[in-house]
């Protein structure tokens, strides 16, 4: 059920148009900006992994990816949501270059790793939200799922960027439709890799920590 | 002797590109001396040189497009000072409908009014109105967590943001006897005046600054750079009386009492960021380019110049 939609290397002219006009929208709401710190933009290939509490989170991170980086770098979201109906999965695919995969997969062919994986393979960048769901919670970042250690064993050259996404849950809260302007930024940290022989619980908790200390007002009380 | 409005504007433009270009040639000259990386001053007198390069351009501009062009460049003035303001403050999930409510009919209602010069509603729009019918939304929605930290926080954001900052281009319709079709020029003398002033002050400050003013809220204003500042923006203000329909010495009284206002309005947001400072949520506008920053002394000398314009000066 689940196509691959990479079907050239590079963008649609419909995906350009929306990545552009979207980057460009998140721009005059949140007046985004990158910091980079601990890490560098780059062409490499790379796995940005970043917290997740509104539909807004990928949109402003691509928006402080350059466009040639954007045009090979690919959000995961989730089939149960995205694949629901047909414009569902228009908007996703077709405008935004997302790649679906199942949270709960029956089928070999639908296993999540092996999807992400052949986008790898084909040199292209993932960001990844590794809560595996939007945050609506009061804590500030939920435990990882195994995703990110997973891929990170089979494509150990990958490089993973930890990307904290401030204030875009107050932009566009779970369950609203028009974004609230306010100022966000995203602060790209360090890259983080399993260390030898490091167990899996062990990397993610460190991955997670490694998020965390990217929020630049921790002591935040709202 | 009343000049013609057109030579009042050219006259104004080249003093101004004068000014700055000076200005930005003497920064040119220190940075280019000064050991590198470049000592906080310097960045930050840069920092404002070409701040006050994209204000000249931008007022230029609007200028030209006359009550529109003007009314359009402070509801935009308004967007991003009220973006800032909310960012800074604590608001909840369920707060949604009353910020969008903010920039959505808020911002684009009180400069219509402007642009019709509906000056009747315009004074009581947001502080009658909106006083009354925020807090309300924000009680029907039934979440009553920290409500009153939340709802002062807003009414503050739009009576900063929109309110006083909507009074800069509603000089443009009073109607001053004497002065028809002259009115952007009233927007150009408050402008600069208050500027100015600023200017001024942190120039004294420098160079005189003995006797802090207020310790606990700012440690760079002094009562020296005050009394230096405001004289030297009262006089500059009696230069500018060709602009206005002011007498010189009714121009220095109205420029003296703008500025004294604009100091205020300096004070009250150093104080406002001291606050947040304690909370440490301080860093939110580094970089962001702070039209608060610029624009907090105007936010205070606009809606009291605005009225004295009008109770003096208008039929």
């Amino acid at each position: 059920m689940t196509k691959l939609h990479l079907r050239a290397n590079t963008f649609t002219l419909l995906q350009t148009v929306t990545s552009v006009g979207l980057s460009a929208l998140a721009w005059v709401v949140t007046g985004v900006r990158p910091i980079w710190n601990g890490s560098q933009p780059s062409e490499r290939q790379r796995i940005y992994f970043a917290n997740h509490a509104s539909h807004g989170d990928f949109i402003l991170l691509s928006a402080c990816l350059s466009e040639k980086v954007r045009a090979r770098t690919h959000a995961v979201a989730a089939a149960e949501y995205w694949g629901k109906s047909r414009l569902r999965r228009f908007i996703a695919e077709d405008m935004l270059s997302s790649v679906l995969i199942h949270r709960h997969w029956t089928d070999e062919t639908q296993h999540p790793i092996s999807i992400m994986l052949s986008v790898l393979d084909q040199g292209h960048s993932l960001i990844l939200f590794p809560e595996g769901t939007r945050n609506t919670t009061d804590a500030e970042l939920l435990p990882f799922r195994s995703g990110l250690y997973n891929l990170s064993m089979a494509r150990p050259d990958v490089e993973l960027i930890p990307c904290w996404i401030e204030n875009m849950s107050r932009v566009l809260p779970k369950g609203q439709f028009l974004p609230v302007p306010l100022l966000c930024r995203v602060v790209f940290g360090p890259p983080v890799a399993i260390a030898p022989g490091e167990e899996r619980r062990a990397f993610l908790e460190r991955a997670r920590q490694t998020l965390l200390s990217l929020d630049p007002r921790p002591d935040r009380d709202d | 002797m009343t000049l013609p409005p057109m030579h009042e504007t050219v006259v104004l433009l080249v003093g101004l590109v004068g000014v700055l270009t000076t200005a930005s040639i003497v920064a040119g000259i220190l940075s280019w001396r000064a050991p590198k990386p470049l000592p906080s001053t310097l960045v930050n007198l840069n920092q404002r040189i070409n701040a006050w390069w994209v204000m000249v351009v931008a007022i230029t501009v609007a200028f030209f497009f006359g009550h529109t062009g003007m009314t359009i460049l402070f509801a935009l003035i308004s967007f991003a000072a009220l973006r800032e303001f909310v960012t800074l403050t604590h608001s909840r999930r369920s707060d949604h409908w009353v910020l969008l409510g903010m920039f959505g009919i808020i911002i684009p209602y009180q400069y219509w009014l402007v642009w019709t010069a509906w000056y009747g509603l315009f004074t009581i729009f947001i502080p009658v109105y909106c006083f009354l019918l925020m807090p309300a939304i924000t009680a029907l929605n039934g979440d009553t967590e920290r409500f009153l930290e939340r709802v002062s926080a807003q009414q503050w954001a739009v009576m900063i943001s929109v309110y006083c900052v909507s009074h800069v281009p509603a000089l443009l319709t009073l109607n001053v006897p004497g002065f028809e079709g002259r009115n952007l020029l009233l927007i150009a003398f408050l402008i600069i005046t208050v500027q100015g002033s600023d200017v001024f002050q942190y120039i004294f400050g420098k160079l005189f600054g003995r006797h802090l003013l207020s310790p606990s809220v700012s440690p760079s204003k002094t009562w020296e750079g005050l009394i230096g500042g405001l004289v030297a923006s009262s006089l500059l203000g009696a230069l500018l009386s060709f602009l206005t329909p002011f007498s010189p010495l009714a121009a220095a009284g109205v420029a003296f009492i703008a500025c004294l206002m604009g100091f205020l309005g300096g004070l009250v947001a150093s104080a406002i960021k001291r606050d947040q400072g304690v909370k440490d949520w301080g860093h939110l506008i580094e970089g962001h380019g702070g039209m608060m920053d610029r624009a907090d002394s105007l936010v205070f000398a606009a809606p009291v110049f605005f009225h004295i314009v009008r109770y003096f000066w208008t039929v």
